[in-house]
């Protein structure tokens, strides 16, 4: 198993024809991910250019082809109208990758939208390696194990799963949450969703400044993940106040959101929280080690 | 999804926020927007009464730096103008470099009976607007919730029901408000809460807000921060976003063609270059553990193409003080040879000075790209804590020449 997602979970684009939506769908399809369609409204009818069929509407996508996922890559106006459409004919999970989505959108949007996961926006998707991937991750660097990776930030990302690649760790699911202050899914909400998947046997959780998410996931994790080896990294320890660092949401207010606290969080959970990225896989296989 | 950069701050000035309320139905004072200390006599002698003469500035703190004063004649009007005008700002806790004053706000004097707080913030953890009320009005809030935080009574609205007037009622009691605002309060917070999700705000915020002596509620101060990614709804305030500065590092990344979020000088001599937020912070923190001092965060997003990186390069050589760069790739979507040639025809085209380059990369075609690199005299090296050691070896070298 993995979360989120599996090979069987079909999926549409939202905003097939555009470029990116365009050029991220035949990834996707390389990858194996069960693309069953598209929506650009106006184009319905047509068929893209990997020949998938085109809706006017979610709910037309819907009804053709039974999706229960979406893939959204339209501009940051339109971004909230698109969940707020993939919520109303029924799809489950929503991922939105798009960057720069106003942040009272996304309040009315998470408000609202009870029932359908969000993921993001202004994330890189997920990937559950081996199966599918939705969104905009390199396939090639992920490899199919048993760990479960959270983070907010894209390259960041690829960067710690190749070197759990390279140590021969694979991975369940991987998610990118996002960047962005107000976001569909927390680290909480993933972490509760791997202590149920049976693939999952470890979790490394990278966080960055700003917010209180890790400060949540350490505390979620000392309840109830005592059993499960879990490693964090926390980005930004270098950090300034006040100003945001390339995320909207990386911004640390006052004495809140700073990296120091978010290491003592994990650290009082009994969570090792590794200096540099290159230290997770063998911290990891040290948990792994002692909790066997 | 390509880089939307951000070309606009909107922390608004007291008169720029005070438009907006009075747009929304939220009362404030009568009031004159002034250039010059003849526009304020000239206002003043055609409206007699007592005046207010404020600073429009963004940090806090006018009151004590003597930057409001009271006039009641033209002649009168004229010499506060010129008086605040004379000197920025002084720096502050909140704002050590101090600010410029290039305007004034001429506005009616209250017969205040008594101050309260009141303001609409975004609360992340709970996902919520959240609406703050406080007795005391006219302090720093951030010095109020220090000193006095259970007399700041907090509400989470629920966006799917939005506000209703409850919610006012509520607060005026759970913050023991002064009776004189009930009436007026519910009324005041739907309007503000509506202005919140019209202009796309992140902090809409009325410190103080006053009871006058005779029984209305005005705002008599404004602080608005919209929300730079909300800034294509209101087109209408192109012309504020050239009166609201950039800071020097915002102003450099915007003129880099770099989103202001992207790019934040440090004092240090090891410059940084890395794709994706995340990566580039984490880049900052490698070359800190290797020992070295950071001249920069820089987050050159997707495409590391050569003009990109040529304007990233000549950025962090000309307005900080590296002495050595660290660039970090990781190929995800961005192929690792691409991004090798885009650094080598960089170098080749820069007319700035140069600095040792330490190039990371990684990921997709990653052998072909060092490869180009070591075609062009560059070492590459295999891991990011090795650039790190490496770039911080080499700017300390520099930096001792």
């Amino acid at each position: 198993m993995s979360i989120y997602l599996d090979k069987n979970s079909k999926v549409i684009v939202q905003g097939i024809t555009g470029a990116e939506g365009s050029y991220h769908t035949e990834r996707m399809l390389a990858y194996g991910t069960a693309i069953v369609g598209g929506v650009t409204p106006g184009k319905g009818g047509q068929q893209s250019k990997h020949g998938l069929p085109v809706f006017d509407t979610v709910r037309d996508a819907v009804a053709a082809t039974g999706a229960t996922h979406t893939c959204i890559f339209v501009p940051p106006p339109f971004a909230a109208d698109a969940l707020f459409e993939a919520h109303d004919a029924g799809i489950e999970l929503a991922v939105c990758i798009t960057e720069g989505v106003p942040v009272d959108d996304m309040l009315k949007v998470v408000g609202t939208t009870h029932g359908m996961r969000i993921i993001g926006p202004n994330c890189p998707g997920l990937i559950s390696p081996g199966r599918a991937s939705i969104g905009i991750m390199p396939g090639h660097v992920f490899k199919e194990g048993n760990v479960g990776l959270i983070s907010r930030s894209g390259t960041l990302t690829y960067e710690v799963v190749d070197g759990l690649t390279r140590a021969g760790l694979g991975q369940s699911t991987c998610v990118g949450i996002g960047g962005d202050p107000i976001i569909g899914t927390t680290f909480v909400d993933c972490l509760r969703a791997f202590k149920n998947d049976p693939q999952t046997e470890a979790i490394v959780v990278c966080g960055e400044i700003g917010g209180s998410d890790e400060e949540d996931a350490a505390a979620f994790a000392a309840e109830h993940l005592r059993d499960v080896p879990v490693v964090a990294f926390i980005g930004g320890r270098n950090a300034p106040p006040g100003k945001s660092l390339g995320h909207a949401g990386a911004i640390i207010s006052g004495s809140f959101g700073t990296a120091a606290s978010k290491i003592a969080a994990f650290e009082a959970a009994g969570i090792p929280v590794a200096e540099r990225p290159s230290d997770i896989p063998r911290l990891l296989s040290e948990r792994m080690a002692a909790f066997a | 999804m390509p880089d939307s950069p951000n070309l606009a701050r909107m922390n608004l000035m007291e008169y720029q926020g005070k438009e907006l309320f009075r747009r929304s139905g939220i009362p404030v004072p009568r009031s004159q927007h002034a250039l010059t200390p003849e526009d304020v006599a000239a206002f003043v002698a055609s409206t007699p009464g007592e005046w207010v003469v404020k600073a429009q500035v963004l940090m806090g703190g006018r009151g004590k730096a003597g930057k409001i004063k009271f006039a009641t004649s033209a002649d009168e009007g004229r010499t506060v103008a010129r008086e605040i005008l004379a000197t920025p700002m002084p720096p502050n806790r909140q704002n050590p470099k101090g600010e410029p004053i290039n305007s004034l706000l001429v506005e009616e004097k209250l017969a205040i009976r008594t101050e309260a707080y009141c303001a609409i913030a975004i609360d992340r953890a709970a996902k919520k607007p959240v609406i703050m009320v406080s007795r005391f009005g006219g302090m720093d809030i951030e010095e109020v919730s220090e000193k006095h935080p259970e007399s700041i009574a907090k509400f989470y609205v629920d966006t799917a029901i939005g506000y209703s007037p409850f919610i006012g009622r509520e607060l005026a009691f759970r913050a023991q408000l002064d009776p004189g605002y009930r009436r007026q309060l519910p009324g005041i917070l739907g309007s503000l809460y509506e202005m919140f999700f019209r202009y796309g705000a992140k902090l809409v915020e009325i410190n103080p807000l006053a009871l006058t002596a005779d029984g209305d509620v005005v705002a008599s101060d404004a602080k608005v921060e919209l929300d730079d990614d909300a800034l294509f709804r209101t087109p209408e305030f192109k012309e504020w976003h050239k009166t609201l500065p950039l800071d020097e590092d915002e102003t450099l990344a915007s003129n880099a063609g770099l989103g202001i979020r992207n790019f934040r000088r440090f004092p240090g001599n090891v410059g940084t270059l890395a794709n994706g937020a995340g990566l580039a912070m984490a880049t900052m923190d490698a070359v800190s553990n290797a020992g070295g001092a950071i001249a920069n965060f820089l987050d050159v997003g997707g495409g590391a193409n050569a003009e990109r990186v040529r304007n990233c390069y000549e950025l962090v050589v000309n307005s900080t003080g590296a002495t050595a760069f660290f660039i970090n790739i990781f190929g995800g979507i961005t192929r690792g040879d691409e991004v090798a040639r885009g650094i080598v025809q960089a170098m080749a085209e820069t007319t700035s000075r140069k600095i040792p380059l330490v190039i990371r990369l990684t990921g997709t075609n990653e052998e072909e790209g060092r490869r180009i690199l070591a075609e062009a005299g560059m070492q590459p090296v295999e891991t990011m804590d090795e650039g790190a050691r490496e770039a911080v070896r080499l700017a300390n070298a520099a930096s001792a020449k």
